[in-house]
């Protein structure tokens, strides 16, 4: 029994690990493929080559970030089966064609156009590269589409039945079981944070670079887009993570007594406890400092509504509650310091010194890794926020377990978290050494061969050797002799 | 014909194109440290950098389709072969960030160039293993892999993942025939005839190892009257080996490559006959296996809508970089 229950807590610690890891980089990219399209749409709109020069120089990082999220990813499609069998066997027809759809309409897309997005340019000329650059964004919208649809059955499951084998059955709609309850909100917080995700990261690069050079025109030019993107995202997110919660409360009411560390229930009116250091022991929040009514007054607009606490679900039942409201506070806090971000960069816009406020631009590289862990924050508080189930209300997390060896999944996760650390993070000093070199005129695309004996043409060329943006670069001609 | 078996050969399609596209990619990895660091090694390199994104998603079709349309099998393989899987994936990590990472520091790039090598051939031994652990039979009791976490590890499936080694290396060097010219084109040459001898002893090694595991796989293929419907499997082989062997010496561009593909193909037939109805040999068929009917119903809609323009815009992109691989690469 006892070696049972390590096996499963190595499981979920393996889950956990892979998964967090893994979803750094689709958040950063789903983003940044949209920024990319952006900007080679302005470039193909105005000609300027400051947006290509942009492109370019993000297309390098963006390739390093798709490689890392490319083979993150894959380890998850297989780690259902590896760590979770039974949950893929009862779950399977249900969420499986799903995961096939998001297979189908968007790994093959992204994967397809990549090749030609990263080195086609001099190949399919300006207008097929751009279409191939909208498949790529396309591509990262349709597969978060897809998988925050089976994340959301799993939290909010519709559109089922059981069989008698204790499957889960797909009823008589798909519509039902895709648009399941939960999974608008979640789909439209969880882009709208890749959104901020990116705009972060690249306000971050832009304010480094003013700070080095304010007059830097590929600094000020990301600088600024990021900054319109902080101030009119962050309101809009701050209003569809109320709505989540909403939705939350309504459909998974546990989660949100422990988001709001409520362990007692509240008839005339809840606190809204700002912090405070939750005891499940003693079933209360201790040093708590709390504004009276307020919680109430958030999610049931009215000062006086009743709340139900977690004296009303059973103890096996709860969630971790301190991990859950931690890890809530987290994400808010997040959010409004980057609503503050927004708001400053706008009295900045306003008085026209966006670019001489050195100390908006610290604040902005401080804030540059910030999105990272909102969303990290934000998955814990949802995916701990479930516990102690896997299917909401329906399956736990301690049946859904395969029937591995305690040793074995020690072994593999021992390996997982050598190997991520080590390659990821080497991935990551690499994206950080290109975001540290200043974007310039006739910027570099993504290149092979560029290093070594036949850089001798050197890496940054002045302004006049490159306007167009065309590749110094020997073209490759296509072999007279072949054929496909 | 049922869904089930239309599934099931969907699932042996994706398999198939994983095993062929990643294979010459993966093959390329195993091969890598016999090209000479410098022009031999980018050109090689950057003859699949721009599909093999696209070439490794066959294999999450695989997975994902396993996983959707038989839920149990998926369920039960993956826990029975659970330190082969682990170890595929993490040769995939090493392998596929390599493209990446070799290019950003010269200072590193001998490290990356034996981390695509080492992942290269990790993740096609591994696959290898995976398919000899399957053939050779998995206990199931109640649903569930009821072996211990070593029982893939025999001599028969180390047999069959270095078949799968050698396999790859071949579908790798006559890929670079096709890709490359010149003393690079002639290495390649040397590298398939090799591979490509080593190849077929193995695939015929398996052959007989099956006929000897299992009285089941036997009676498929030396009883009457099965024989006459499988022969064709064995003599068609022996052809396309055999003139595959003859292009390798002289043709110079995409011939060696097909037959090799052909190779493949006419011997993941053949396992297919073999395991034929199972889906883990001789514990679970499709059936017992599949997904209901509306599960199954649903992807098929989303495939044959998808899969034909997939395979057309994969062809496009293969097109836009056909030809002989320039020296500076890509860009």
């Amino acid at each position: 029994m006892l070696e049972n229950l390590d096996a499963l807590l190595l499981a979920r610690i393996q889950f956990a690990f892979t998964v967090s890891f893994h979803f750094f980089f689709p958040a950063f990219s789903i983003g940044l493929a949209s920024y990319l399209a952006v900007l080679e749409g302005l470039w193909l709109k105005t000609g300027k080559s400051v947006y290509l020069d942009l492109f370019k120089y993000w297309l390098k990082i963006f390739a390093i970030a798709f490689a890392m999220g490319v083979v993150s990813g894959i380890v998850m499609s297989y780690q259902f089966g590896t760590n979770w069998s039974v949950f893929s066997d009862k779950a399977g027809p249900v969420i499986g064609p799903l995961m096939a759809y998001e297979v189908l309409t968007a790994f093959f897309l992204e994967a397809g156009f990549l090749g030609v997005m990263l080195f086609g340019m001099n190949k399919v000329g300006k207008k097929l590269h751009f279409a191939a650059t909208l498949m790529v964004a396309l591509g990262t919208f349709v597969s978060a589409f897809w998988i925050l649809s089976v994340n959301s059955w799993m939290q909010t499951p519709t559109g089922y039945f059981i069989a008698e084998n204790g499957q889960f059955m797909p009823g008589e709609s798909w519509m039902e079981i895709i648009f399941n309850p939960s999974f608008p909100y979640r789909l439209v917080h969880t882009v709208m944070a890749a959104y901020l995700t990116t705009a972060f990261v690249v306000g971050a690069v832009g304010a480094w670079h003013l700070l080095k050079d304010r007059a830097n025109p590929h600094a000020r030019k990301m600088f600024s887009m990021a900054m319109w993107m902080a101030a009119i995202v962050t309101p809009a997110q701050i209003f569809a993570g109320d709505m989540h919660g909403l939705n939350t409360l309504e459909h998974q009411p546990a989660k949100v007594m422990a988001m709001e560390g409520h362990y007692q229930s509240h008839p005339e009116g809840a606190p809204l406890i700002l912090f405070g250091i939750p005891d499940s022991e003693a079933k209360t929040v201790r040093y708590a400092i709390e504004i009276p009514k307020a919680s109430s007054f958030i999610l049931k607009h009215d000062w006086n509504a009743p709340l139900k606490g977690l004296d009303t679900v059973p103890d096996e039942l709860e969630p971790p509650v301190g991990t859950v409201f931690w890890s809530f506070r987290i994400m808010v806090g997040i959010g409004f310091a980057m609503l503050g971000i927004g708001l400053w960069s706008l009295w900045g816009r306003v008085r026209g010194r966006l670019y001489d406020m050195p100390w908006l631009h610290r604040a902005a590289v401080l804030m540059g890794p910030s999105g990272f862990a909102a969303v990290l924050a934000g998955w814990i508080t949802t995916e701990v926020g479930r516990q102690p189930f896997v299917v909401y209300g329906l399956l736990r997390t301690a049946d859904a377990a395969s029937p591995l060896d305690a040793p074995a999944v020690a072994a593999s996760l021992l390996a997982f978290v050598l190997v991520y650390f080590t390659v990821f993070g080497i991935g990551v000093w690499y994206i950080l050494k290109l975001m540290g070199k200043a974007p310039h005129p006739g910027e570099y695309g993504v290149k092979r061969g560029d290093i070594g004996p036949i850089r001798t043409a050197g890496i940054t060329p002045g302004p006049t050797q490159n306007p167009g943006g065309e590749e110094t670069l020997p073209t490759h001609a296509p072999d007279e002799k072949e054929g496909v | 014909m049922d869904l089930t078996v239309i599934w099931a050969f969907i699932i042996a399609f994706a398999v198939f194109a994983y095993v062929v596209m990643d294979g010459f990619d993966l093959g390329i990895g195993i091969l890598f440290p016999t090209f000479k660091a410098g022009r031999e090694r980018d050109r090689a390199m950057n003859s699949i950098a721009p599909v093999w994104d696209g070439n490794e998603t066959w294999l999450v079709l695989g997975g994902g389709g396993l996983f959707a349309a038989f839920p149990l099998a998926y369920a039960v393989i993956l826990p029975a072969t659970y330190p082969l899987i682990i170890a595929m994936l993490l040769g995939l990590v090493f392998r596929g960030v390599a493209f990446e990472y070799r290019w950003r520091d010269p200072g590193h790039q001998k490290f990356w160039d034996m981390a695509f090598t080492g992942g290269s051939f990790v993740a096609a031994l591994a696959q290898g293993m995976t398919l000899g652990a399957l053939l050779q039979g998995i206990d199931v009791v109640n649903r569930a892999y009821a072996g211990s976490w070593f029982d893939w590890l025999t001599p028969y499936t180390l047999l069959t993942g270095l078949g799968t080694v050698a396999g790859y290396a071949l579908l790798g060097s006559t890929w670079l025939i096709w890709k490359l010219d010149g003393d690079e084109q002639a290495h390649a040459r040397t590298l398939a005839i090799r591979w490509g001898a080593a190849t077929i002893v193995l695939m015929g090694a398996v052959s007989l190892y099956n006929i000897a595991l299992n009285a089941e796989y036997a009676a498929r293929w030396l009883s009457a009257p099965e024989i006459y419907y499988v022969a064709p499997v064995p003599i068609l082989t022996a052809i396309v080996a055999l003139s595959m062997l003859r292009a390798i010496l002289k043709d110079r561009n995409s011939k060696p490559f097909w037959l090799g593909i052909a190779l493949f193909f006419l011997g993941m037939s053949g396992l297919g006959v073999t395991i034929w109805p199972y889906a883990v040999p001789e514990s679970v068929t499709i059936w017992e296996a599949a997904a209901p009917y509306r599960s199954q119903a649903f992807m098929l809609v989303g495939v044959a809508l998808t899969l034909p323009l997939i395979i057309a815009y994969t062809a496009w992109a293969y097109w836009v970089f056909r030809g002989k691989v320039a020296d500076e690469g890509y860009h």
